[in-house]
């Protein structure tokens, strides 16, 4: 990669192509400065308006999505989304992808992906207290997946483990579409008071800017412009442009932090994420319309020699910037040297509206902050739809012969299998606070909020198979099963953060994929009244031409006021009744199914009824909390099989169950339809539940008892539990040794 | 209430048919007993915060947090702990630097006029590299991190850490490291067994520890190393109870 020297390279058209910028765009810069860049300039400009940090392909198409409502304080534009969950508390959240570095340097690449969701996160004055994920990998049979796997999962555990903030969900698929990108999505959840939360904007001019954290190094340079292009056969050579994190700083950088904020100190506060320097800068001073002059020669740096134009881009990690009020600089110094922090004032806030940067006693740089953030390139790229797919029903497959052998299949192939190998590396216990997490049987992890009865049920959900077949239906499934599965806890859903990872949005097949997506999404998040609250967009996904299967990755946070009136799908007593609810139908395509057993990937995915799934979830919470249902699990990958075995499994007690009528056995088991759940109900409670359901015409039917230690359905097959275990907890440990 | 417990189980087991919740704490949390706790806080400590509520909840204990630049300790303490974390980042070795934080040494001398010490995970590292328990932490087997829910034997009930629960006692509580491998020689392991040191062993092979050795006291007993949380495990709705009696104990004591 190119570095400045003290020469200034002349700007050469190759020059304006390596930092990631068109013609047009350049010619814009030229008009906007009135002259040409010089190098600084040029790569400030060119992270500033990467995809990663200006949104320039996806902004338009996000603003669809509905981002208010009575809980939320803080919608997209900030660090994270802030939501109201009573008492003057707020949870605060984000998610985030690291997937180019990622699949070029998996420990590191997936640890500063935590870590850096995490600033987000404690930037706005929350202390982090949930972890969670959504993993894809290519082809298990491919070279590079062990690898991938292994790095990715010791680099989230690695990191997180150390912070001491646990992880407590995930989901992870493989597939190869995703064999030349991996998808790292990292979400973070923390807690606040409701009356201090801190933002990036509010700074005023004359302001001192404060730097504090690590030193600057030259690591990560260009990060989001790699990350903002696709990769061939020479992104191995990127590994340079990954960043390499240091946890115990992050762990220290943290509690620095809230001490800080505890002294009413700050004026505004940004982590130095993607870009930097740069982007925390230019963000904090574009909210006010303010400028900047920083004196590039007080920037702590880990190695001498560093020019601006490096400073600048350099996306080292455990950094942070803040405006604080005038006169209290010695009062921050203070508590970063407490915790052993570099800490320096850099520069300061001004009224020019210009980011002015000094060095060596010369100026540098001298732009203009508003195009660099409001001005930046807004594109309306031509999309195409994808074409329309048939369904699939069950006179469409050769019928199942071996109910067993299928059923073992669905719960062993690896998207069905369990993740006990990975998610047994990350700490879910730390903080103390956990109640549900990957280890038990729940729809959603479940965090208690530190001494009281209230917890938040966090869920990350993705069914990138039903967003390729068609992406406005699977992009309002994504919304809905993440509404489903904080419901099936007995939680209330709040709000959701969303990470929309696609491919090349210049190709209009790719952006059709994006448009219709996040069309569907946020026909969803109005339906259900689950407003997006903070989000992330991951473009150029793709590896010689090849993109990933569209995968906009949700993460869903909902409140319980009492947690011990929550259920989860592992408590099953002798005698129980078995009940499906919703309604299912002949349709078979873009399931697991499909896929795992008769090895065909298209048909058109379930649809949604939005009204249908709102009124069945919102009549199955009411039961919940007035504890009328003793175990409760979505219907998802795998239909109604696979919820039966996983709840077989995780009680240790069989299942007795019938086949209704009216539809063959292929489509009751393995269909997809949205809107369904598996109750376990004492039969005490039975006519309740039933009445209930059918008061709300909603569709619900006897399936049969607990008991026994087989999952058993009518004639066709019988499996006992420990047969079910051993293929499920057996592909993974296989896999990976 | 999903339960530890169940989750150990393997297969279908007619306990498992009948179970009802196991995990009851045996009292209720006995308060006022005038406990005096300290637990110490190095760059890095990460459980801190769950020592000091574990203690506050099973014994109603009163907790000061200690800074790791501090070189003296409260008065009348009943009780150290150092928490779990990763002290110093875990570099150069787990607990190696905290060895030789300048809170270790009035640790050290505390331990020295009698007062009972309780490291736990990264504790136990700390109390290894500071010479107050013999042996090492090593990196575990799988040379991987793990985080699960362990079975326990209470090997030695006569301990004041352990007096609470039964000798042979079967408890449940989860561990999460990545150096929990508890190596030491074989005169050494010998000695342990021989001087009745050990306090708890796991049931089953986790980190590949010698003896499945989980918990060791010294020759006085009043400092104990132990790998796995009891401060993770102090009420039901986290899934165990049973770590509140490693506090509970000291109170009998």
């Amino acid at each position: 990669m190119t570095q400045a020297v003290s020469a200034e390279p002349p700007m050469t058209p190759t020059l304006v192509a390596e930092h990631g910028l068109s013609e047009a765009e350049y010619a814009i810069i030229l008009d906007r400065l009135g002259r040409a860049p010089n190098l600084t300039e040029l790569g400030i400009f060119s992270v500033m308006w990467s995809e990663h940090c200006s949104y320039k392909s996806s902004r338009r198409h996000l603003a669809k999505f509905p981002t208010k409502g009575p809980r939320v304080i803080q919608g997209p534009g900030e660090n994270a989304g802030v939501i109201d969950i009573d008492d003057g508390q707020a949870a605060v959240f984000k998610m985030e992808s690291h997937n180019h570095p990622s699949f070029i340097e998996p420990y590191q690449g997936a640890a500063t992906g935590v870590g850096g969701i995490m600033r987000d996160v404690f930037t706005m004055g929350a202390r982090p207290i949930a972890l969670a994920n959504a993993l894809r990998f290519g082809s298990p049979d491919h070279p590079l997946t062990r690898r991938l796997v292994s790095g990715v999962v010791a680099g989230i555990g690695g990191y997180g483990n150390c912070v001491g903030v646990p992880t407590v969900c995930g989901e992870t698929n493989f597939h190869p579409g995703y064999n030349g990108n991996i998808l790292v999505n990292a979400m973070c959840v923390g807690l606040a008071d409701a009356d201090k939360i801190f933002y990036a904007r509010g700074a005023k001019a004359g302001s001192p800017i404060v730097y504090f954290g690590s030193k600057t190094g030259r690591d990560g340079i260009h990060g989001a412009t790699m990350a903002s292009a696709e990769f061939d056969e020479s992104s191995e050579e990127k590994r340079p442009t990954v960043q390499v994190g240091d946890p115990f700083v992050e762990k220290l950088l943290i509690e620095a932090c809230l001490e800080l904020m505890a002294t009413d100190s700050i004026e505004a506060i940004q982590d130095m994420g993607a870009a930097g320097l740069t982007s925390s800068s230019v963000e904090m001073a574009g909210k006010e319309y303010l400028g900047i002059e920083l004196d590039m020669n007080k920037v702590p740096v880990r190695e001498t020699g560093m020019t601006p134009y490096e400073m600048m881009l350099s996306e080292s990690q455990e950094r942070m910037l803040a405006i604080l009020k005038p006169g209290r600089e010695a009062e921050a110094e203070a508590i970063m040297r407490k915790w052993d922090i570099d800490f320096a004032v850099i520069g300061r806030t001004t009224d020019s509206g210009r980011m002015v940067l000094t060095w060596n006693g010369n100026v540098v740089c001298d732009i203009p902050v508003a195009p660099l953030s409001e001005d930046a390139p807004n594109y309306d790229r031509p999309w195409v739809a994808p074409p329309t797919q048939n369904p699939v029903t069950s006179v469409d497959v050769a019928p199942v012969q071996d109910w067993a052998a299928t059923t073992l299949k669905l719960i062993s192939c690896p998207d069905g299998a369990s993740k006990r190998w990975l998610w047994e590396q990350y700490d879910r216990h730390v903080m103390a606070d956990t109640l549900e997490d990957s280890a038990t049987p729940s729809d959603a992890a479940i965090v208690r909020i530190h001494g009281t009865q209230k917890a938040l049920a966090i869920s990350c959900d993705c069914t990138p198979r039903y967003v390729a077949a068609n992406p406005y239906e699977g992009g309002k499934q994504v919304v809905a099963e993440a509404w489903r599965n904080l419901t099936a806890t007995g939680a209330d859903p709040i709000a959701i953060t969303d990470n929309l990872n696609f491919g090349n949005p210049q190709r209009p097949e790719i952006m059709g994929q994006f448009v219709l997506a996040t069309d569907g999404m946020a026909e969803a998040c109005r339906a259900l009244d689950f407003p997006v609250v903070s989000g992330n967009v991951s473009l150029y996904n793709e590896t010689s031409g090849q993109a990933i299967p569209p995968t906009p990755a949700i993460g869903g946070v909902g409140l319980l006021r009492d947690h011990t009136k929550r259920v989860g799908f592992g408590d099953v007593r002798l005698g129980d009744m078995v009940i499906l609810v919703g309604t299912t139908t002949d349709n078979l395509g873009a399931t697991l199914a499909l896929r795992e057993i008769w090895g065909r990937e298209d048909g058109a995915p379930p649809t949604v009824d939005l009204v249908l799934e709102r009124r069945t979830g919102d009549q199955i919470r009411a039961l919940i909390q007035a504890g009328h249902i003793r175990t409760c699990h979505d219907l998802s990958d795998g239909g109604l099989l696979v919820a039966a075995a996983e709840i077989a499994m995780a009680s240790g007690t069989g299942l007795a169950l019938r086949l209704p009528a009216g539809l063959s056995a292929e489509a009751t088991l393995l269909s997809e339809d949205q809107a369904r759940y598996l109750l376990i109900v004492d039969p005490t409670h039975a006519d309740h539940v039933f009445a209930a359901l059918e008061a709300e015409n909603i569709a619900c039917e006897p399936l049969g008892t607990a008991g026994g230690c087989e999952l058993a359905v009518q004639d066709l097959f019988a499996i006992d539990i420990d047969d079910l275990k051993q293929a499920h907890e057996g592909w993974m440990p296989a896999f990976m040794a | 209430m999903f339960l530890l417990r169940r989750l150990l189980q393997d297969g279908c087991t007619i306990a498992a048919r009948v179970s009802v919740p196991v995990f009851t704490l045996a009292e209720k949390p006995r308060r006022g007993e005038g406990m005096k706790a300290a637990v110490i806080i190095y760059p890095g400590s990460n459980c801190d915060r769950d020592c000091k509520v574990a203690l506050e909840r099973s014994v109603g204990a009163d907790v000061s947090m200690v800074w790791h630049k501090e070189t003296t300790l409260p008065e009348g303490l009943d009780l150290i702990v150092l928490p779990g974390g990763f002290s110093y980042g875990d570099y150069l070795r787990c607990g190696a630097m905290a060895a030789l934080s300048p809170v270790t040494r009035a640790v050290v001398d505390a331990a020295k006029a009698g007062v009972p010490v309780l490291g736990i995970c990264n504790g136990f590292q700390v109390l290894c590299e500071a010479g107050l328990l013999p042996g090492a932490l090593l990196r575990n087997a799988s040379l991987k991190y793990v985080c699960k829910p362990v079975a326990l034997e209470v090997t030695n009930n006569d301990t004041p850490f352990t007096r609470a629960f039964s000798e042979g006692e079967d408890v449940v509580m989860t561990v999460g490291n990545g150096e929990g491998n508890y190596f030491a020689e074989d005169a050494v392991l010998d000695a342990l067994e021989q001087e009745n040191r050990i306090a708890f062993r796991y049931r089953q092979e986790v980190n590949g520890s010698q003896r499945r050795i989980a918990g060791i006291v010294d020759p006085t007993g009043r400092i104990m190393g132990l790998m796995p949380h009891p401060d993770r495990a102090f009420e039901a709705e986290l899934g165990s109870a049973d770590g509140a009696r490693v506090f509970q104990s000291l109170l009998a004591a």
